[in-house]
């Protein structure tokens, strides 16, 4: 083992200013949440992939996200129960652990990760957007709440483009189905200029998070571009795109970034600044939750940093171009929502991981496959041959899960990062 | 001279086993026409017919087949269907088909799509996305353009042009055939002797590989020897609806398991393409807005479809009550997220109803059948011996 890190002064973990500020974002999300009750602010269920933040937002609607819910859970070591008690409950071992972790965490007086009381929902936004598990999920909360539902049905983009057919019947039902539904929740008319307003903010925010998950380009990599990135997308995938407060902290996340590339630092990981980059790698998947830091320091430790990753673009894909278009409201909208990652086909998957590859100058493809999520883990291992095969670079394969710990095996999951570390090592090297 | 019914059941088990498609490969030879491969669970298959082309439903490889390439493709938490799907690709069964279309079953069968393009780049692969909005202002305008397009793509590789009077001519073929399919079921509803899932399931599934106008004429010929046949009497078996097998199928080893278990399935999901269209489609006026419509307003319940109101499992309770079952089996494959995430509300909804059920998992190639047996065999006589009937 190499250490290429430099120790943080106390005994927990490193962060940087970045991560400590949405850190502060969320949990004061949370507790605007839990005070909802009193205050009478309502809210909206809706996932990640297809959020349509700007929109809730410019209702005064206040998003609830379960995937994040779920997360957290499982950073903050609760998930495992919750899922044993979804499975007690019925739910099947094969599926979903975010599924499972928000039913249990539901089943346990929905609770949420900051130890606060979540409100019940006002709506279910069923943005269906590159999951099918999303369908489900909600027709299981459905059974448990008693308010309306509305689905948003995203179509695949399985040719790689959007066609005219699939952006009118995304805005048809933005217009026609979710507008109505809202007005009807928030009590509020439909106001095209607050959400023009809210668009535009969304805009500033994605120019300023493709600069920093472009300054990966850089060597050393100032960023890890999956571990230090959840962070980094956690206000925008969450709660907060579309605010002010977004675009003040990625402004301030720029700054620092910037300050770093000019620094040629490397990346802050939970033991501290990474001083020496061995490895560049792209990864394609989730990360794991229940063992995130455990995860990232198998990484750090060796000095591998990630450069860029296909997790960060499920909750938009903005680095080739897309931005939130004030002018077109919601026609951009629909846009938004069947280009992020897991709603597009594999083709453009591999694509993207190709691009990233090269342009990222990365060493290598990581593949980390979770168990609970099909719409990204079926078909990674002939994507993995594929961009192999275009790269001329390695690729490599683990495996976990999200946020079921026990699908989490350390020295399983080391062992083989190792080996293909030292798989690029004698690459790099020439033949053995 | 008409076939009699064991060689009428031994031919349809024989179209269901051949994964090589012997039949669609002398169809092609004898009409010249396209085959157009399909994954589960439903395609319009009115249109490739108007188009000449056979629509040939694909469910992997059943039993028969060891998957070797097939599982260098997928991880082990993933279903066993797209394994056997890629093997059959590879190993050449599949080439005497000119397309394929994956319908938006789920998140695998949909990057299936993404697979087999890149394995099969110079084939037709097309990703059929069906609406989860049931409007026909919006779901229904998409799903037009949809169909629209595919016959698009079929026409371009050799297919006939869609045109109105033959694609109305294909509904009246294929709403032929779902009469027949209905009537079967009502049959085995009523008399579940008279006709055994096992032999009912392989005559439905060779619908899959026969153009409609065969296999509705099997469907009459089968339906005509099995009430001829006196030999067959009613035993006392558990009366129960078998749920959750509509995509990847369980070998034919476990259906008749159940059945000797002590179990009449009087109601099931298997190849729901067959009877996904509850009723008839309007032969009158634009047939495809007649098939758009069929299709928003008048489909059976699944765990694929979405159901927005609260109801899930209402719909399985209507069906044992209507079939007069004394119980369910949850029978669904391994890894099955539509299955297995419907499951608990199902079985909310049957608790609600004091219905007794039972759940297990098989793999299109599950080959030990005993503890299934057990499990069934224990169920079907609890229900016997302490059901109030």
């Amino acid at each position: 083992m190499s250490v290429t890190t430099r120790k943080p002064p106390a005994e927990k973990s490193a962060k940087d200013d970045s991560q400590l500020r949405q850190k502060e974002m969320i949990a004061r999300h949370y507790s605007r949440l839990a005070r909802a009750p009193e205050t009478g602010e309502k809210n909206v269920y809706t996932f990640v992939p297809g959020n349509l933040t700007e929109l809730l937002r410019s209702f005064d609607l206040l998003p609830v996200l379960p995937e994040i819910n779920a997360l957290q859970s499982g950073m903050r070591g609760k998930s495992g129960d919750y899922i044993a008690l979804a499975e007690k409950l019925g739910h099947s071992e094969d599926v979903c652990t975010y599924v499972k972790c928000d039913i249990g965490m539901l089943k346990s007086g929905n609770v949420g990760p900051t130890g606060e009381r979540l409100p019940k929902p006002d709506l279910l936004l069923l943005s269906y957007t590159g999951c099918f598990t999303f369908m489900k999920w909600f027709e299981l909360l459905k059974q448990e709440y008693d308010c309306p539902v509305v689905m948003l049905h995203v179509p695949y983009q399985a040719d790689g483009r959007i066609t005219e057919s699939m952006r009118t019947y995304v805005s048809t039902q933005i217009r026609k189905k979710l507008i109505p539904a809202l007005e009807q929740v928030s009590g509020r008319k439909y106001d095209e200029d607050r959400l023009k307003e809210c668009l535009q903010r969304s805009a500033q925010a994605e120019e300023d998070l493709v600069w920093v998950l472009q300054s990966a380009k850089n060597r050393p990599s100032p960023i890890d571009a999956w571990f230090g990135a959840v962070y980094y997308v956690g206000p925008i995938f969450s709660a907060f795109r579309g605010t002010e407060e977004a675009v003040e902290y990625y402004r301030a996340l720029r700054a620092e970034i910037a300050e770093r590339v000019a620094q040629k630092l490397g990346p802050v990981t939970p033991d501290g600044l990474l001083t020496e980059e061995k490895y560049r790698l792209v990864v394609e998947g989730p990360p794991n939750w229940t063992s995130f830091r455990e995860f990232w320091r198998m990484f750090a430790e060796e000095g591998a940093v990630v450069v860029a990753s296909t997790y960060t673009k499920v909750g938009g894909t903005y680095d080739f171009g897309f931005r939130h278009d004030a002018d077109r409201p919601i026609e951009t909208m629909a846009e938004y929502c069947m280009g992020c990652y897991t709603n597009l086909d594999l083709q453009t998957r591999v694509g993207i991981l190709e691009r990233y590859v090269k342009e990222y100058a990365a060493d290598g493809l990581l593949v980390n496959s979770v168990k609970s999520c099909n719409s990204f883990s079926a078909g990674q291992l002939a994507m993995l041959r594929e961009v192999e095969s275009r790269t001329g670079r390695p690729a490599g394969f683990i495996e976990s899960d999200l946020v079921d710990p026990r699908y989490f095996s350390a020295a399983n999951i080391k062992n083989r990062l190792e080996s293909f570390l030292q798989m690029i090592a004698q690459k790099r090297g020439g033949p053995a | 001279m008409k076939e009699n019914l064991p060689a009428l059941v031994a031919r349809a088990a024989e179209l269901c086993r051949d994964w090589r498609l012997p039949s669609v490969r002398a169809w092609k030879q004898r009409t010249g026409g396209l085959a157009i491969g399909y994954l589960p669970v439903y395609v319009p298959r009115e249109v490739f017919h108007a188009q000449g082309a056979l629509a040939v439903g694909l469910t992997g490889a059943g039993d028969d087949l060891e998957i070797i390439k097939g599982d260098a493709f997928y991880q082990s938490y993933i279903c066993h269907l797209p394994r056997s799907t890629i093997e059959l690709g590879l190993n050449g069964s599949l080439d005497c088909l000119d397309g394929i279309v994956f319908p938006a079953t789920c998140d695998v069968i949909r990057n299936l799509s993404g697979v087999w393009r890149m394995q099969f780049p110079q084939k037709m692969s097309r990703y059929l996305d069906v609406p989860q909005n049931f409007e026909r202002e919006m779901g229904g305008a998409f799903y037009r353009h949809e169909l629209e397009d595919i016959a698009r793509e079929v026409h371009e590789r050799g297919g006939k042009q869609l045109e109105a009077e033959t694609l109305r001519a294909s509904i009246r073929a294929y709403n032929e055939n779902r009469r027949l399919v209905r009537a079967l079921f009502a049959l085995r509803r009523n008399e579940p002797w008279k006709l055994p899932t096992a032999e009912l399931y392989v005559v439905l599934r060779a619908g899959l590989v026969l153009p409609v106008e065969e296999h509705t004429q099997l469907l009459r010929d089968y339906r005509d020897l099995a009430l001829l046949d006196a030999e067959r009497r009613p035993m006392d078996q558990a009366r129960v609806v078998l749920t959750g097998s509509f995509c990847e199928q369980p070998p034919l080893g476990l259906i008749k398991t159940l059945e000797r278990a002590g179990c009449y399935i009087v109601d099931d999901d298997f190849v729901p393409v067959l009877r996904w269209l509850k009723g008839d489609v309007s032969e009158q006026g634009d047939p495809l807005a007649n098939l758009v419509a069929a299709f928003l307003e008048d489909a059976i319940d699944s765990p694929v479809r979405y159901c927005g109101d609260g109801t899930k499992g209402q719909d399985l309770v209507r069906r044992v009550e209507e079939s007069k079952a004394e119980g369910v089996l949850f029978c669904a494959p391994s890894f099955c997220d539509p299955a297995l995430l419907d499951q608990p509300m199902a079985q909310a909804a049957l608790d609600g109803r004091g219905i007794p059920w039972t759940s297990f998992k098989y793999a299109e190639n599950t080959g030990q059948f005993q503890v299934i047996r057990e499990q069934a065999g224990t169920f079907a006589d609890s229900i016997k011996l302490w059901s109030e009937a």
